[in-house]
């Protein structure tokens, strides 16, 4: 089910955790905007993992921390140092994409 | 003679093997079936023997016991498959040729993943219950424990048996209660998950049951290390979490010869069609149980499902006809609560466990996502089930290998 939500001045479809259902609707004010509740300022590192997560999404790779800790674009450590508690579920918040299904 | 080679006799391997000694031709077909080891472990055991639930005789057995007499055992470590060439290597540079490979090579525990997890606490005061070793050393020190901070935990997703840990940190619960010493021990749940399972509605009466039963959870845990001498489980974040006795789940993987063949993902697991169990990679290669990739649970039932419908497919590929996009990732899980109860969850890719009646709908008698006394019945008679039907691949009543959608309430759930 997806609702809208105003996201830097823009309505935005996202589910009821607050993920992009579309894609498409995604910028980097969103993700800004996104990080901000967060409470992140977004380095370049940051915007490094982001570019990764969607690159992954794209090819439709499922996501997981040790994927993300052998990929060579950022260690497990500093994952965790960018963005604190549970890295995975914000960096893909951030980025626009869904959640990594912990599925299984 | 074509020959149709099967790695690996536990669950998996060993159902397909009496499944395809049935069905094929003698004439035509030699089946063997490789393994290094001679003993079957019964590994839904290993969850009651550190609480003296079950004796080692409970869930030991020989292999041979198990393969029928037409079906070649070979008793070998695999070095590596040549799948481009049609040849398993084995440890003594013996080369199997086959016509049809069914890799059934399962997933083990890799707590050499983890910094520090086999340091010197190992066996002592930090434990895995997924290995016979493992478990026996528990019950031996749960025999002797005078209580403390019990910290059960998971390192990563997926695991074999995801319910496992939860059912162990119910059933300490009880064993601890009925020792009259729950009041000295201190339970902690630790998971990667966001909550007590991998799927929302279980979840919800799982957290519940951890809540009534004063085990507390800790969620969103990645482990980064275990310190030996502090005796606490750091994570990635830097959050630690002292213990007196640790029960992990490490890190699981597929075996290692999945890797030496270059066959596998980052954690070993063969890329597998979810819907027919053909290799991505070889048409003549299948894959069930533990050792594929596929998004279903790793456990005895889904491999129990898998062997059905994979012995269909092998037919029809021996006849070159489409294979049937059949298996719907159905899993049939028993999860012991405690104090002679259990729950029973049934579920598949696309319909997560929701509460209702199995396996006849509206009637039961085993009841979905509910605690009662005779879905323990039903886990303890499992035991029998397995080794007397599952194993010889029996196909077991009015249980479909598909999941049924009647007798289920799925309303407000999301697919």
């Amino acid at each position: 089910m997806s609702q809208l939500k105003e996201i830097s001045g823009k309505n935005i479809a996202v589910n009821e955790e607050g993920y992009l259902t579309d894609f498409s609707q995604w910028d980097k004010s969103i993700a800004e905007a996104l990080a901000k509740e967060a409470n992140l300022e977004l380095s370049p590192r940051h915007w490094d993992v982001i570019s990764y997560l969607q690159s992954e999404h794209q090819k439709e790779v499922a996501l997981n921390i040790r994927k993300v800790g052998n990929s060579g674009v950022v260690s497990i450590k500093e994952f965790y140092t960018l963005f604190p508690q549970g890295p995975l579920k914000t960096a893909t918040k951030i980025a626009g994409i869904p959640k990594p299904a912990s599925c299984i | 003679m074509k020959q149709l080679l099967i790695l690996g006799a536990g669950t998996a391997g060993t159902m397909m093997a009496n499944h395809l000694s049935h069905e094929l031709d003698k004439n035509t077909w030699q089946i063997s079936i490789v393994d290094e080891r001679t003993k079957h472990y019964y590994q839904p055991g290993y969850l009651f023997l550190p609480f003296d639930i079950y004796e080692p005789q409970d869930i030991v057995k020989e292999i041979e016991e198990f393969i029928p007499k037409n079906v070649h055992l070979i008793k070998s470590k695999i070095d590596r498959i040549e799948a481009k060439n049609n040849v398993v290597l084995l440890e003594d540079g013996k080369k199997l040729n086959y016509d049809i490979l069914i890799v059934a090579t399962g997933a083990r525990i890799a707590p050499e993943e983890t910094q520090g997890m086999q340091g010197k606490c190992w066996h002592h005061s930090v434990f895995d219950f997924y290995t016979y070793e493992g478990a026996l050393a528990l019950r031996n020190r749960l025999r002797t424990w005078d209580g403390g901070k019990l910290v059960v935990h998971i390192t990563e997703m997926p695991i074999k048996c995801p319910v496992a840990p939860l059912e162990f940190a119910f059933l300490a619960d009880s064993f601890f209660k009925h020792k009259k010493m729950r009041d000295k021990v201190e339970i902690t749940y630790v998971t990667p998950l966001s909550g007590a399972f991998t799927k929302p509605k279980a979840t919800q009466a799982l957290d519940h049951l951890l809540h009534d039963k004063n085990i507390h959870i800790e969620t969103d845990f990645a482990i980064e290390s275990i310190d030996n001498d502090k005796k606490v489980i750091v994570d990635y974040g830097g959050k630690e979490i002292p213990f007196d006795l640790l029960v992990t789940v490490p890190t699981n993987k597929g075996d290692d010869v999945i890797g030496r063949s270059g066959m596998g993902d980052e954690l070993n697991y063969v890329p597998t069609n979810k819907a027919t169990l053909q290799s991505k990679d070889f048409e003549n290669v299948f894959v069930l149980g533990d050792a594929s990739n596929i998004p279903a649970s790793k456990a005895g039932s889904v491999a129990h499902f898998e062997a059905e419908i994979l012995t269909e497919n092998i037919l029809r590929y021996m006849k070159g006809e489409a294979l049937k996009e059949e298996f719907d990732g159905h899993a049939n899980c028993f999860v012991e609560t405690g104090n002679g109860k259990a729950l029973l969850i049934d579920f598949n890719y696309t319909h997560e466990p929701v509460e209702g009646t199995f396996p006849f709908p509206g009637i039961g008698p085993l009841r979905l996502l509910k605690e009662s006394r005779i879905n323990h019945m039903g886990k303890l008679a499992f035991k029998w089930i397995y080794w007397n039907m599952l194993l010889k691949g029996t196909h077991i009543p009015f249980v479909s290998t598909t999941m049924q959608e009647s007798g289920k309430h799925f309303e407000n759930i999301e697919h």
